[in-house]
């Protein structure tokens, strides 16, 4: 269906990746969102605080990170579409209740405009070392679905993205940005509500005693939600769980269980995986990058092209999961991945994980704090063409 | 202490009338039996609290129960009711996140003493200083049972706990005074002993807006009775018939436990405050007047 016409702000505005994203969250029918201050991702919450009282929506700042992602769990449960916002600290701290939304197969959106880090590390400045975290982060077996947004334009629109993803596949889904992005400014163009595309949440139409919140008929089914407060008595729980969400705490039940927390993501990978590709195809070379080392990638990319490289771009809107099927594809027909990002390798692995030996992986790694100089990015592009 | 007490010894009053003994209707019957030790009073409890509920003249379907981890965390799984069991510590903020969600609801925390008290401390306080539309049951076994009997925040000084094999020497937080401190508007406690008057506070509580809070005071037979020689649940429900003293308005500073002590229990506090969402919706109204829509939309909360 269509956006509902109150949360789209129709129009040519010059805003930054978090203002960005904070409209695109209201445009997907976001009416609930709790977090915590924190730079660089705070500017997301307060435009939220200023606009949800003009849309009919729930701000709260609540005391902390791990209490923001409970409270958007229990919220997403009264039928709402509801987001929290952090960066790399809060981010950690949110790891206990991400998990609780995943076991629950509760849909959900959490942004996390990226710093550098460990710890404390750079509030003010970019990073994109939380790639990992955001698909091992919370404990336990799960698949998760990430999304790098490279504008402010992509914010917008990719957040809508994020929501609908998440109601497609009860799942919650990380939007992962960096500062750079975040606090990028340039046009962004919300289009009218009937050009916007919403998922809206499946609710469960039948006999109230026969809704079973855990049923699915094969391995990648979605059960329909209902709303607490409409008469199912519904239970939902962090333990491992039968069809009916009642605690099953054997080997057997771990099994159903997990196996369709990973299985609906991972065998319908194909269905979620967005990349954008650029002269891939008859290329030698393939740069893979997200977020706003995609950018900083294109100055490097079109100078290895002037010297007669045959280079391509291939950009991770998801990262997770992960489009292994096309980097062994790719693997098979050209000769080295170069992989720049914000961290000392770690979509790097994963990428020579999938060549399995049959490209070279070269890591452009940056600690991050600022962005590559693309001249170091067309030297591993140079290096892996000898 | 004898390990058994004739029921006269107890002096426990002739249950009323009004007092109905369980039905299925409240409780998930195909879950039972329940994970809980013979003569903890976690049971006893949840009877109050359906009993309080039934007093209510709540419509079920409007009441969601919100539970942590721990003994005391398994409350939720129990009650025919939109029930969720969550992260430890995390009731409350994820009540509050159902509260808001939908504020046709009455949601209720029942949940334990370290979850509440420690890991989920902060959530308390904030909750009550923001006066959220919450009613929250803290279940008090003085230490934490489901893993072991380890010292939590409310174990008395001497007590012992299997971390504190040489007796607690850490203050134990006086939990009334705390949700009062920080902004309840309606704050009792009773033990498991009380049970007509343990369902009348959470009846209370149920249909009172913003913050309340119920500490309620249970035996833990295996755990810490155990430990401390306390003999049986039904030994300390013995020992709540003879030590509690009612003092209804009590002033919360002084209703502090210690080991042995007297226990000072009723109904301590219940004043009027606006809640989190009265004040939202008159302040959000002053400020942007028409253009403010209210949660739901036009019609909407």
């Amino acid at each position: 269906m269509k956006a509902d016409p109150i949360g789209v702000a129709t129009g040519d505005h010059y805003i930054d990746g978090d203002i960005a994203c904070a409209e695109g969250a209201i445009a997907a029918g976001c009416r609930f969102l709790a977090g915590y201050p924190i730079t660089p991702s705070t500017e997301v919450a307060e435009h939220i605080a200023a606009r949800f009282p003009l849309v009919g929506g729930m701000f709260i700042q609540m005391e902390d990170e791990l209490a923001s992602m409970a409270a958007v769990v229990g919220s997403t449960w009264t039928g709402n579409k509801s987001m929290t916002v952090t960066s790399g600290p809060g981010f950690s701290l949110m790891m206990e209740n991400l998990g609780l939304a995943i076991m629950m197969e509760v849909p959900c959106v959490l942004v996390n405009v990226q710093r550098g880090g460990p710890s404390t590390g750079l509030p003010t400045l970019p990073g994109q070392a939380d790639i990992m975290q955001a698909r091992w982060g919370s404990h336990g077996d799960y698949e998760i679905i990430a999304l790098a947004p490279n504008s402010p334009q992509e914010c917008f629109d990719l957040t809508i993205t994020a929501f609908n993803l998440s109601e497609t596949w009860r799942v919650p889904v990380l939007f992962m940005m960096d500062e750079c992005i975040g606090h990028m400014s340039e046009k962004v163009v919300i289009p009218e509500a009937d050009q916007v595309d919403i998922v809206e949440r499946k609710f469960f139409k039948g006999e109230k005693e026969k809704y079973r919140p855990y049923q699915f008929d094969d391995p990648t089914s979605i059960a329909p939600l209902i709303k607490a407060g409409d008469g199912y008595f519904i239970h939902a729980t962090g333990l491992t769980h039968d069809e009916r969400g009642y605690p099953l705490i054997n080997k057997d039940a771990q099994d159903r269980n997990v196996k369709h927390l990973v299985n609906k993501i991972k065998l319908n990978a194909e269905k979620i995986i967005i990349s954008i590709e650029d002269q891939v195809e008859g290329a030698d070379i393939v740069i893979v990058a997200y977020g706003i080392t995609s950018r900083v990638a294109v100055p490097a990319l079109e100078e290895a092209r002037k010297r007669g490289i045959k280079t391509g771009l291939l950009r991770l809107v998801t990262i997770w999961p992960f489009p292994e099927k096309r980097i062994r594809q790719l693997a098979e027909k050209i000769h080295t991945f170069v992989v720049p990002e914000l961290n000392l390798g770690q979509i790097s692995l994963e990428v020579e994980r999938c060549a399995a030996g049959k490209a070279a992986t070269i890591p452009v790694t940056h600690a991050g704090g600022g962005v590559h100089d693309p001249e170091i990015i067309l030297e591993a592009i140079m290096e892996g063409a000898t | 202490m004898s390990s058994t007490v004739k029921r006269d010894e107890l002096n426990i009053p002739q249950l009323e009338d009004d007092f109905q003994p369980l039905t299925g209707k409240f409780l998930r019957e195909e879950r039972l039996p329940h994970i809980w030790c013979s003569t903890c009073g976690i049971g006893i409890v949840i009877t109050a609290f359906i009993s309080g509920l039934q007093k209510s003249e709540l419509d079920p379907e409007k009441v969601c129960a919100v539970s942590g981890i721990g003994c005391s965390g398994r409350a939720a799984g129990y009650l025919r009711l939109d029930s969720f069991h969550t992260t430890h510590g995390r009731a409350i903020p994820f009540a509050t996140g159902l509260a808001l969600g939908n504020p046709e609801l009455k949601v209720v925390v029942i949940s334990g003493d370290g979850d509440i008290a420690a890991i989920g401390g902060n959530h308390l306080i904030h909750a009550a200083r923001r006066n959220m539309d919450l009613t929250v049951i803290c279940i008090n076994n003085f230490n934490y049972a489901m893993t072991g009997g380890q010292a939590g925040p409310t174990t008395p000084i001497e007590a012992i706990a299997s971390t504190t094999p040489f007796g607690c020497f850490e203050s134990p937080f006086n939990l009334p005074f705390l949700a009062e401190s920080c902004g309840a508007v309606y704050v009792a406690r009773w033990t498991t002993l009380h049970v007509r008057r343990l369902a009348d506070s959470i009846s209370e509580a149920l249909t009172k807006s913003g913050f309340s809070f119920i500490e309620a005071i249970s035996p833990c037979p295996t755990s810490y009775a155990r430990r401390n020689k306390l003999g049986t649940g039904l030994d300390e429900m013995k020992f709540y018939g003879k030590n509690s003293i009612i003092n209804n308005g009590a002033d919360t500073r002084t209703v502090d436990i210690s080991f042995g002590s007297k226990i000072t229990v009723g109904k301590f506090v219940d004043i009027e405050r606006p809640s989190f969402t009265e004040n939202r919706n008159h302040l959000l109204k002053k400020r942007l007047g028409d253009r403010y829509i209210p949660f739901g939309g036009p019609n909407g909360h």
